[in-house]
């Protein structure tokens, strides 16, 4: 089978990033999380209606790593260089736990290029009294059986045998992460004070049983994001996206499309 | 040879079964462990170890900062170090070290220093590290922005201990409208800098071009003399050559009366020491950034971390030295002459070792070990001519 994406090296202001892009239709922009970026089934999916843009985070696998790079706040900015760049407008941005924290950041400064905006259990916001799981302290096994529901399809994960190249990346994608999260981890905690600004519609999806961002996080998204629509994908963990792709979809194509109807009758 | 010291002052009640069940012994093993009678029964007989030492003649006394861990009770050495700094009469204290980039105000660091070394008349010896991966996870200071915070925070520590107050100070981490602390130090320019380190290339490139000493952790022999080569090979680089004095390693000593019965007595409190109170996954000693990528897939390919190891293990790959007089005193020549050091930094008391055993210790190795040694220096084997 062709692939049904391209792969292209891409230079914002200078430095260079790895972008996958695949499929037509309106342009929809996914962040990719902690673990890094790759071409998964959903983006597969997703590129029979849209025209999916799947960059790989500067700092990340084979994209550059530069020396202004520090924080999530970095990402945002740089993001919003990349949609002045590409000239995206009507973009839809997707993004998942750190990708979705990234999201959320970015949108909070400017919306000007997007018609809609999609997080998936994401990181950025602090809920007092929930218990999360600590994702540097446990093995790389023990991180996998607790970002799933089903412990079959995390054992699937931990069986995968990585090559040494892939071994590297994962090795730059964890020491970016830590310096990206550590400290506060996983959160802002400015973030929440300016959520009211996004001003597109937007859809929170998470898994029922997200043990790094539960789902009271989604609650407190909803709560501070003006017209946030919220949907929970039952029997699934961190990433929806990967353990429950078809309800995922579903959900993020019913809103696009009915933003879409909508925007028809106004 | 100079020989120090070194307590851990480990929590030596610990209950090594909830040790083993935790995992470690370090950052989540509770506190609701620690029993305060007996912690405190434990500060006052480490305390007056040191002050034993200094008594029986040994150069110098050492100490550390670990945080949030049975291994060792001194998250604050600076509090030892006082205790110490009058009761101590004549040896150096040596802090080795505190770790630099948990502090988000370095400046206390070379307050807490000059301190010490103006109350000790000038036997502070100031050690900088950047602390272990474990103290990144009890702090919260982000393990990739360790090297960075390090190197600024030495910066500015070493600046207001030798320029003229007030000056401003910024960098990426530190920013201080006004550097001008009081006491400045007793020593000049300032007290003599150590570096500890389990053995990064990078931090033994730059001790050497600093010429600060060097003094090398818990490691093998053979390790410890090519760490200690690679120190001299940078020092000439730098333009220099290093002295045996720049090289000190940190070891652990027992002397019973025979080798047989040393390692008997020793045995379960050593094996305690590196199978218990040391003992931490691969994941809390080498956070992500910590160290570079090269480092962490060595460790990780290694597995350094999960290894039980015996007493007769440690004394094989030279680790430790544990024996009667006579063999303790041959094993310590024979390192001396491989790695070329003339600092012992030695941990007399070590793990679960109850108190009389460690003064028992410090008294043999004072009588029987530190005369034969104290006009001592490295002598290094002739070069074979086929070289």
């Amino acid at each position: 089978m062709a692939a049904d994406y391209s792969t292209s090296v891409i230079a914002v202001r200078g430095y260079r990033i790895r972008l996958m892009r695949g499929g037509a239709g309106d342009p929809l922009v996914y962040l990719h999380g902690a673990s890094g970026a790759s071409w998964l089934p959903f983006l597969h999916t997703l590129s029979k209606h849209f025209d999916v843009i799947a960059p790989e985070h500067p700092g990340f696998g084979e994209s550059e790593t530069p020396d202004w790079l520090d924080n999530i706040h970095d990402l945002a900015y740089f993001y919003l260089d990349l949609l002045d760049e590409l000239k995206l407008a009507g973009a839809h941005l997707v993004g998942n736990s750190l990708g979705g924290w990234i999201a959320a950041e970015l949108a909070v400064r400017s919306t000007r290029w997007l018609a809609s905006l999609t997080l998936c259990d994401a990181a950025g916001i602090h809920v007092a009294g929930v218990k999360q799981m600590d994702t540097f302290l446990c093995t790389d096994a023990q991180r996998l059986r607790d970002f799933f529901y089903d412990p079959k399809k995390a054992e699937a994960m931990i069986a995968r045998v990585l090559s040494p190249e892939q071994e590297d990346v994962a090795l730059k994608n964890r020491t970016i992460v830590a310096k990206l999260v550590w400290q506060p981890r996983d959160q802002d905690p400015h973030l929440h004070k300016w959520l009211h600004r996004i001003d597109v519609p937007t859809l929170l999806v998470w898994g029922d049983t997200d043990r790094l961002f539960p789902k009271e996080h989604a609650l407190a998204y909803e709560k501070a994001i003006p017209g946030a629509k919220l949907v929970i994908i039952p029997q699934c963990g961190h990433v929806p996206q990967i353990e429950q792709p078809d309800a995922f979809v579903d959900a993020l194509e019913s809103f696009i499309g009915a933003q879409r109807r909508q925007r028809k009758t106004a | 040879m100079k020989f120090f010291n070194f307590h851990l002052m480990p929590y030596a009640h610990a209950d090594l079964a909830a040790i083993a069940d935790n995992g470690s012994a370090w950052v989540t093993y509770s506190n609701s462990h620690y029993h305060p009678e007996k912690g405190a029964e434990l500060y006052h007989d480490y305390l007056d170890q040191m002050e034993f030492a200094d008594q029986l003649g040994f150069d110098g006394v050492c100490l550390n900062e670990h945080h949030q861990t049975a291994y060792g009770l001194m998250p604050i050495p600076g509090v030892i170090a006082g205790a110490l700094s009058r009761s101590v009469k004549r040896a150096k204290i040596a802090i080795l070290g505190r770790a630099l980039p948990l502090t988000n105000n370095p400046l206390n660091i070379a307050e807490e220093y000059a301190m010490l070394d103006n109350i000790t008349q000038g036997r502070l010896i100031a050690g900088f590290v950047r602390g272990i991966g474990a103290e990144y996870h009890a702090s919260g200071v982000n393990p990739a922005e360790s090297q960075e915070r390090f190197a600024e925070a030495h910066d500015l520590i070493v600046r207001a201990w030798t320029e003229p107050g007030p000056f401003a100070y910024e960098s990426k981490h530190y920013q201080f409208r006004y550097v001008n602390t009081w006491p400045r130090p007793y020593q000049t320019p300032h007290p003599p800098i150590w570096i500890p380190s389990q053995g990064s290339a990078s931090t033994i490139r730059w001790a050497a071009k600093m010429r600060y000493t060097y003094a090398q952790t818990l490691s093998p022999i053979a390790a410890v003399a090519r760490f200690f080569q690679l120190y001299r090979d940078e020092a000439e680089k730098a333009g220099y050559e290093a002295s045996p004095d720049q090289l000190a390693w940190s070891n652990t000593i027992y002397v019973g009366e025979t080798d047989k019965k040393a390692v008997r007595e020793a045995k379960p409190h050593l094996e305690a020491l590196v199978n218990y109170f040391l003992k931490m996954p691969t994941e809390m000693l080498l956070p992500p950034g910590y160290t570079d990528a090269a480092s962490m897939k060595r460790v990780r390919a290694v597995k350094v971390t999960g290894k039980t190891q015996s007493l007769e293990e440690l004394m094989a790959s030279g680790v430790v030295i544990v024996g009667g007089p006579e063999t303790v005193r041959e094993k310590l020549a024979e390192y001396q002459d491989l790695a070329g050091f003339n600092t012992s930094l030695t941990k007399t008391q070590f793990g679960t070792l109850p108190n009389e055993m460690a003064r028992a210790n410090m008294t043999a190795i004072a009588e029987e070990i530190l005369p034969a040694f104290r006009e001592r220096e490295p002598r290094p084997a002739p070069k074979q001519a086929a070289e």
